[in-house]
């Protein structure tokens, strides 16, 4: 059989169950495809190949024993931020260049369990913190739909690995827009789970209250099974939710007759693309065709303020996050000194890049004395007014969609030395950490061949709602079996 | 909100980050630029309003106080820049 690495996780699934391939054979497939591609795209940090047809061949055994289970045998590639034992986690940066984790990510735990396969480690921007995979220390991860444009970010690798088939999905981080960004630039599904969905166990932390682990996918069905796998209540983190988790396949029906669906209207930004509006728009209308119940004109006022209540709450969670590299018990360390304070500076100086240090230095600020209440109280008290917005508005609707991102992907180069345009390409992504709810991005068209992503934004614990919208979305359009011209 | 340059260096300090010339500069005017935009919030009246921490209402998350096998010294050890025996081996803190 051709193309295996161009197999969905449900379609892979059936074959290995059916015996009609093997999972080294799925494996040998995702990783030539992979060689083939990957100095076009630069999408990975490191590859694994050895450990993959171990686990490949692993799988193949608990498949023979009869034993398979929904991502047994089924390649993966993990966003760099996620410590996989033994394997480099680098997040990135220079400073984590060499660091070899000790121990797996509760995330990388249930994969093995599952005898996943783990085909590497993809790039992204430096410690999660950017929106175009142009602050990785080691070089930019490119688009597969126009070579010349960012993937987005910061899992940038992660969703240009999973569009142009290296590998069958990906696990990314979402701390302000971080899955559901890059999928909307790449024609992918990204979903970021509620905040607690997920264990944050061995995922390095940058903002620890807005972090949350999630699927990148080709298709909804296969994010659905993949956060099967990965959700669920984890002693190691104290934020994991104790909640039961659903059979999310289970909520995957095409019927969303009489959902109630709110367009809130400051996500359609000014500055927004034409394009984009357009898009969305027929999008939303394929969504009131299909039976939906869709109240065009909803407002949310604070959405104005979320920009400013991110950039206060990120950076100073992340000052905190980012004091443990003081180059003493692992990664970089600078060596040429003998005063303690100094290899700590420079240890930190050599390390960071330019966005990791314009962001602890704003988070510093932001917690210093004589500030803390000015900044990072009064943002922690507009969180509250947002998170109350958003009960609000969810006791009349089921969910909300929005664009994913106010623009296609932009140019290399184009954003990089203006931080706050750059912060502005996550302008419909933010509110949604700061309140912890569950979103999905999927394919929603293209303009000028260049994708286009809708968000759907669920209640608290609900991504069987968002889930579904989103499978009765997919089935009515194809948008998400189109392949990128690489 | 302008900053001037030994207000970057105070918080650069504060932050243990070695920063160049160039960097303090730099950083001057963005954070002058980004911190402007904070300024929005005042806008809101916020005097009873209680901050979130984060977003679901967890507290004093417990579990049963079990002994478990921890990671092998020589694993974590494997990452330390200088070690010395079991130890890892760090400058002078007291001159």
């Amino acid at each position: 059989m051709n193309d295996l690495h161009k197999l969905t996780i449900s379609h892979a699934h059936q074959l290995l169950k059916e015996k009609k391939i093997s999972a080294v054979e799925l494996t040998r497939a995702s990783l030539a495809h992979l060689a083939k591609v990957e100095d076009k795209v630069q999408a990975c940090v490191t590859t694994s190949e050895d450990v993959a047809l171990k686990q490949a061949k692993e799988a193949d055994k608990v498949i023979s024993s009869g034993k398979i289970m929904p991502l047994t045998g089924i390649p993966a590639l993990i966003k760099d931020v996620m410590c996989t034992k033994g394997i480099k986690t680098t997040c990135s940066s220079k400073i984590l260049e060499n660091f070899v984790p000790p121990y797996d990510a509760t995330v990388i735990e249930k994969l093995k369990a599952s005898n996943a396969v783990i085909l590497g480690k993809t790039n992204m921007d430096e410690f999660a913190m950017g929106s175009s995979t142009e602050n990785s220390a080691f070089f930019p991860t490119r688009n597969p739909w126009d070579l010349d444009r960012v993937p987005g970010g910061s899992s940038g690798g992660s969703a240009v690995a999973v569009s142009a088939d290296e590998a069958i999905y990906a696990l990314g981080s979402d701390t302000g827009g971080s899955i559901r960004q890059p999928a909307g630039f790449c024609s992918v599904v990204g979903l970021k789970p509620t905040y607690g969905r997920v264990s944050r166990f061995g995922l390095v932390a940058f903002a620890s209250s807005l972090d949350q682990i999630g699927p990148i996918t080709k298709n909804v069905a296969d994010c659905a099974l993949v956060l099967n796998t990965i959700a669920g209540h984890d002693p190691r983190d104290s934020t994991s939710a104790p909640n039961p988790v659903p059979d999310y396949t289970k909520s995957l029906t095409a019927d969303i007759k009489n959902l109630r669906i709110g367009i809130p209207k400051e996500y359609f930004v000014e500055g927004m693309q034409q394009e984009v509006r357009a898009g969305i728009e027929a999008a939303i209308q394929k969504l009131q065709e299909l039976g939906a119940k869709v109240d065009w004109n909803v407002s949310l006022p604070l959405t104005k303020y979320a920009l400013a209540v991110y950039y206060i709450i990120a950076p100073s969670e992340a000052s905190a996050n980012l004091a443990r590299y003081d180059g003493v018990k692992y990664g970089f360390s600078y060596q040429d000194t003998n005063n303690m304070w100094e290899a700590m500076e420079k240890t930190k100086q050599f390390g960071f890049g330019a966005e990791v240090k314009r962001r602890i230095m704003l988070g510093t600020y932001a917690l210093s004395a004589g500030y803390y209440d000015a900044y990072y109280l009064k943002a922690q008290k507009v969180r509250t007014l947002i998170i109350r917005e958003f009960k609000t508005a969810f006791e009349k609707y089921d969910a909300l969609v929005t664009p994913t991102s106010p623009t296609v992907p932009f140019k290399l180069g184009e954003k990089v030395d203006d931080p706050i345009q750059m912060y502005l390409s996550d302008v419909c992504t933010l509110p949604i950490n700061i309140a912890g709810l569950p979103a999905i991005s999927i394919p929603a068209g293209f303009a000028d061949g260049l994708p286009i992503g809708m968000q759907i934004i669920g209640k608290p614990f609900d991504e069987e709602t968002i889930l579904h919208i989103a499978f009765a979305y997919e089935q009515a359009t194809d948008w998400h079996k189109r392949k990128p011209p690489i | 909100m302008k900053l001037n340059r030994k207000e970057v260096q105070h918080i650069a300090l504060l932050a243990r980050l070695g920063l160049s010339e160039d960097e303090i500069e730099k950083f001057r005017i963005q954070l002058s630029d980004i911190l402007e935009n904070f300024e929005i919030l005042k806008q809101l009246d916020t005097t009873d309003i209680p901050p979130t921490s984060q977003s679901i209402a967890l507290q004093n998350i417990l579990r049963p106080d079990e002994a478990k096998a921890s990671c092998p010294v020589e694993d974590i050890l494997a990452n330390a820049p200088q070690r010395e025996g079991d130890s890892f081996k760090v400058r002078a803190v007291l001159e």
